[in-house]
């Protein structure tokens, strides 16, 4: 049973509505300080990403945000309406590609197929992430949290992306492993 | 909206000051300054990041779009920012690698290509 639950239209300004609730519900869950940024951030990532796949295939959906404080982890799931695999990068063993490898911007190498032209404009404008790879929230997200779990959601619908920190126990640090 | 935006000239460098948050609804504003002051001929940008609260993908996908349309003019795009949980992002992306980042404008502006 969730601690607490948020459903917003996929609307792109009500993604901050969620990460305002993920901070204060962090807080209570007394998630040490470093980890509130990067769940601030995760947060922010998977329910941009699932504003971005509803509106392309359920507009009418909404985005459906569970946060559970359990005594030894903090996690949070956010659930889309879309197909299954919709904006995941899958890697070459089926993990998510690391956002390294999906920024490929060596001077000489060809532009990566999905960077976009920069005059790009018309009806893509509002889900113009900049020329950036949709897969990039997620394996931004890879480098943030501990846990990270991405399932069909139920019904067979969408996906639904868990994210867990394991909070603390004296000791463990919240600094993120170089990778 | 929540991200303010100034700007204004420092010798043939054009200092854009950021405040607030970029994030996937407040990016294409920052999007639309970066290709205005491109449009209007404005080739080396300083984005002032120190005033910034929080930034996320989009916003990154912003500072690289206007990385790649100063870079179509032989320009330059250079960051100022400390704040270590911005840099953070910067890092986890390997973008530190792609932007020069600076403490200060002054360091910004004294830089050479």
């Amino acid at each position: 049973m969730p601690t607490v639950e948020l459903r917003f239209a996929a609307l792109n300004g009500h993604v901050r509505t969620a990460r305002m609730i993920a901070t204060a519900v962090s807080r209570r869950a007394g998630v040490p300080a470093g980890a509130a940024d990067e769940i601030k951030l995760a947060v922010t990532e998977a329910c941009a990403r699932a504003v971005r796949v509803n509106r392309r295939h359920a507009p009418q959906a909404p985005v459906r945000v569970a946060l559970t404080d359990a005594p030894d982890s903090f996690t949070v799931t956010v659930a889309d309406c879309g197909r299954t695999g919709d904006e995941v990068a899958p890697g070459p063993d089926g993990g998510l590609v690391a956002a390294s490898a999906l920024l490929d911007l060596e001077p000489e190498s060809v532009d990566p197929p999905w960077w976009s032209e920069p005059e790009s404009t018309g009806a893509d404008a509002d889900e113009d992430s900049g020329g950036f790879p949709p897969g990039l929230g997620l394996a931004l997200i890879e480098g943030l949290v501990d846990e990270v779990e991405i399932s069909r959601g139920p019904d067979g619908v969408g996906t639904v992306v868990a994210m867990t920190w394991h909070t603390a126990h004296e000791g463990i640090s919240f600094e993120p492993v170089a990778r | 909206m929540d991200l303010s935006l100034t700007t204004r000239q420092e010798g043939n460098h054009t200092v854009v000051v950021v405040g607030g948050e970029i994030d996937v609804y407040t990016a294409p504003k920052l999007r639309e300054q970066l290709i205005d002051l491109v449009s209007g001929g404005s080739y080396h940008l300083v984005v002032d990041m120190e005033g910034v609260e929080f930034l996320d993908s989009t916003g990154l996908g912003v500072l690289v779009g206007g990385l790649k349309r100063v870079r179509a003019h032989e320009g330059s795009l250079r960051l100022v920012c400390t704040q270590e949980r911005i840099l953070k992002i910067f890092r986890i992306t390997g973008l530190t690698k792609v932007f020069p980042i600076h403490s200060s404008i002054e360091d910004a502006l004294a830089a050479h290509e």
